[in-house]
């Protein structure tokens, strides 16, 4: 199969957004799922979720940050070109009721997936504060996207180029801490963020929800190389995920299972750096 | 009467580091003098063990008589993947076992004779199939594997309209993502793909059914439906150091090998660990594909452990002869207890216990029973689990009042239908893992119970 790209922009250093024309996957899409996609042939599968989608036009919107060989190559692609799979929706789409008052953590890259979250829980009835991290100001991803679903906002960056300088974890722990009433919190980052959330939140009980990120293959539980350990138990995170309860999640296993192939990705983005010119 | 003619095989000592096909096929010579020994039954009770009903004798006598097209449109008036079926049958427990001769241990090559025909008209050129007149019916196949493919080409032959929906960015199932390519080039299993489609059906791939569409919507759209999901869900043993990096899945290893291509990384993306020391547990056909491909990534050591004896082993005989002429060691009677890691949550080594075989249990093989004391441990930095797969879930999120059991199958009485009017299933979804020749038979099944029930409408 083959899908067309309709629209590539570079959001800030080395993230981008693609909308791709799936009319499928656009119209059963829900907040929490993900694709799969493949580029060409040679391509590995890698997971990306589903930032946004329009019934109306068939788009879905990916958002990803350059990270090796599959997410550089993605990023020299162009509006007009195609990529060869785009499997989805993939995993439980998101368990989103009315509580009351829900906390949206993202960082990184993670606000990406937080954004379809939030505008959801907006939707159900929820009051929404949303927390947003980056580096540094430039980095920054959707702040005006999340303002527009959110009744609070809150920026902060590791450097204080802009809001709160600092990390997340430090605007949650103040907020948890000041008395406000949070029903939920929702985490979406790297693990060590959604680590370090989950300990803050863990004192106060609050229910905290993550969104965890193993290497996957198919998507589908056919392969089991996306197993976690939550409460104990192994599961696959993306048919029993990849949402998870964080005060459950085995994190250092997590991270270590993400480190696996750290030399071949070392390998395969050398290869990839000779064949384009490197980094572009 | 003259001895069964031996199959040509790539040495043991070169095949073992590639991954070529192992077995060459028959030359025209001995195709033909193969096919001479047959007796021509009467009464061919060969047929009988072929579960698509082939007219074993008829295309035999084709080959004798040298003409290979005849041969090859008999087959497939039955069978639409010889070239598959050729290779990977068992059949030595199938055709070959009732074959009259299997008595004096000399049975027709029945397989291999069905593969020289298949691979004779592929370097022909495949013969296009002839179109029929539409019915106006529309089925829905969900899989393409061995099941799909044969009932949607059972059904498109009958001139009903079939789009075939596969989770997998190719079509093939097992076929494809399982059997590696020294057993079943790929190229093969494309082509088997490519008569299919030349036949009409439509194959949609990257499309999962219980995600981007449910079965309950596919029943809306479509006059009938036929479940062909195989039982892709890989069982873990739940012992301890299993999520250790290292220790994969047989279907994990064997998809990043076959589909994604690992053994050609870095020319392909996909990274595969290349293990120096490893372990596959397991005794059946996956274990085996799993060890071969360990040793052809370029292992020093691989063994299989086993928890039953060498009669045990479910493999077929041929496949584990072939592993031993490579250079797999059998450790027999043994058992995993758990997978140590080393201090970067890496396995390092598998804690075995000796087993000893005691009473028959449910199944009738005697019940292997672990001997005290006789923990020992061997060194692994690969540890791949091959215990056996369950039907994989996801079709049945939303599908209404679609009967399964406890173990994950889906229910069909004697004509493949399942409890939903118009929905059937087959294959592995329906007996657990089996074989790429019973899913087939339980698709041609299913596409003549779909006739049947569309011509009724
Ligand atoms: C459910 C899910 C949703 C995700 N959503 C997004 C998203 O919206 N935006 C985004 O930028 N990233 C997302 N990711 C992460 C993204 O898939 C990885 O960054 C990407 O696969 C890296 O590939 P690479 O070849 O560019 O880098 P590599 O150099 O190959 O890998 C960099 C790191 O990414 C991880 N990784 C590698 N291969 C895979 C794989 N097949 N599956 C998962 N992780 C892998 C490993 O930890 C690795 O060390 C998501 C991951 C998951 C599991
Ligand atoms: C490694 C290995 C070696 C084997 N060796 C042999 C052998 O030598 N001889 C032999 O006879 N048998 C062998 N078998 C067994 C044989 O391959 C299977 O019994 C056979 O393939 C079952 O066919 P099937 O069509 O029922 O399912 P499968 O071949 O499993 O195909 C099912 C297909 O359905 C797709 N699917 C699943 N869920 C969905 C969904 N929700 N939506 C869309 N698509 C979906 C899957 O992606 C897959 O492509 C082997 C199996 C393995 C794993
Ligand atoms: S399809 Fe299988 S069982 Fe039937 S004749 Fe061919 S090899 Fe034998
Ligand atoms: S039973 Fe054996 S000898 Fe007789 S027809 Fe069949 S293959 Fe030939
Ligand atoms: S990615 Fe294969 S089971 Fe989850
Ligand atoms: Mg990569």
């Amino acid at each position: 199969m083959s899908y067309s790209i309709v629209e590539k922009r570079d959001m800030v250093h080395q993230v981008h957004l693609m909308k791709v024309l799936a009319p499928d996957v656009a119209r059963a899409a829900k907040p929490g799922q993900f694709v799969i996609i493949r580029i060409d042939e040679q391509s590995e599968r890698i997971p990306l979720t589903i930032a946004d989608c329009n019934v109306t036009d068939g788009s879905v919107t990916i958002i990803f940050q350059e990270m090796g060989k599959t997410t550089k190559q993605l990023a020299t692609l162009k509006g007009g070109e195609e990529l060869q799979d785009f499997v989805g929706p993939l995993g439980t789409p998101s368990e989103i009721d009315k509580l009351g008052t829900v906390v949206l953590v993202g960082g990184g890259v993670g606000v990406a997936p937080s954004y379809p979250q939030a505008k959801a829980y907006k939707e159900a009835g929820n009051k929404v504060i949303t927390i947003i991290g980056a580096r540094s100001e430039n980095l920054l991803i959707l702040e005006e996207e999340m303002r527009a679903v959110s009744d609070e906002l809150i920026v902060c960056t590791d450097d204080g180029t802009k809001g709160h300088h600092g990390f997340v974890t430090d605007v949650l722990q103040k907020l948890l801490q000041s008395g406000e009433h949070v029903d939920r919190v929702v985490a979406i980052g790297p693990p060590i963020m959604m680590r370090a959330v989950a300990g803050v939140t863990k004192p106060f009980g609050t229910q905290t929800i993550v969104s965890l990120n193993p290497i996957m293959i198919d998507g589908t539980g056919m392969c089991g190389g996306c197993r976690v350990s939550v409460d104990g138990k192994t599961k696959f995170a993306c048919v029993d995920g990849p949402e998870f309860d964080a005060h459950k999640v085995d994190f250092n296993l997590l991270m270590n299972r993400l480190a696996v192939y750290r030399d071949e990705e070392g390998i395969s983005m050398k290869r990839h750096e000779c064949t384009c010119g490197g980094e572009q | 009467m003259a001895a069964r003619q031996p199959m040509p095989l790539q040495e043991s000592e070169v095949r073992r580091r590639n991954f070529n096909e192992v077995a060459l096929g028959y030359t025209e010579e001995q195709a033909v003098a193969e096919a001479d020994r047959c007796l021509q039954c009467k009464d061919p009770k060969c047929v009988q063990g072929c579960p698509v009903n082939i007219d074993i004798p008829a295309f035999i006598a084709s080959i004798a008589e040298r003409d290979f097209d005849e041969a090859i449109r008999t087959i497939k008036l039955t069978n639409a993947l010889p070239a598959v079926c050729g290779r990977v049958c068992p059949q030595e427990v199938q055709c070959e076992e009732y074959c009259v001769l299997a008595k004096k241990g000399q049975p027709i090559a029945i397989g291999r004779l069905e593969r020289f025909a298949a691979d004779h008209e592929s370097v022909k050129g495949v013969e296009a199939p002839q179109k029929v007149k539409p019915t106006g019916k529309h089925v829905a196949v969900v899989g393409s594997g061995p099941a799909g493919l044969t009932a949607a080409a059972d059904l498109a032959k009958a001139g009903h309209s079939v789009t075939i929906f596969e989770s997998l960015h190719e079509p093939g199932g097992v076929l494809t993502y399982g059997i590696p390519e020294f057993r079943l080039p790929k190229a093969i299993v494309r082509q088997e793909v490519e008569y299919i489609k030349q036949l009409g059906v439509d194959i949609k791939v990257d499309y999962v059914i219980g995600r981007i569409k449910t079965l309950d919507e596919l029943r809306g759209e479509f006059d009938a439906v036929f479940l062909g999901t195989g039982a892709g869900l890989p069982n873990f043993m739940g012992i301890e150091g299993e999520n250790l990096n290292g220790v994969y899945s047989a279907n994990e290893f064997l998809t990043r090998v076959n589909l994604m291509k690992a053994f050609r990384f870095p020319e392909y993306d996909t990274p595969i660990k290349r293990g120096k020391k490893v372990i596959v547990v397991g005794g059946g056909n996956v274990a085996m594909d799993a060890a071969r491909c360990a040793l052809r990534l370029g292992a020093d050591e691989v063994s299989i452990v086993y928890r039953r004896g060498e009669d045990e082993l479910p493999a077929r005989r041929e496949e584990v002869e072939n592993a031993k002429e490579e250079g797999i060691i059998f450790r027999l009677l043994t058992n995993p207890v758990r997978i140590l890691g080393d201090d970067k949550m890496s396995a390092k080594s598998v804690e075995c216990i000796r087993m000893e075989l005691g009473e028959p249990d449910a199944s009738g093989r005697r019940r292997p029973v672990s001997v005290k004391g006789s923990e020992h441990q061997i060194e692994a930095d690969t540890v791949i689990i091959a215990i056996g797969t369950s039907p994989n879930p996801i079709i049945f999120s939303g599908s209404g009042g679609l009967e399964s059991t406890p173990k994950g199958t889906i229910v069909v009485d004697d004509s493949a239908m399942s409890s939903l009017p118009g929905v059937c299933a087959g294959g592995d979804v329906v007996t657990g893992a089996a074989t790429v020749i019973s899913a087939m038979g339980a698709g041609k099944l299913a596409a003549q119970t779909i006739h049947d029930y569309l011509s009724k409408q």
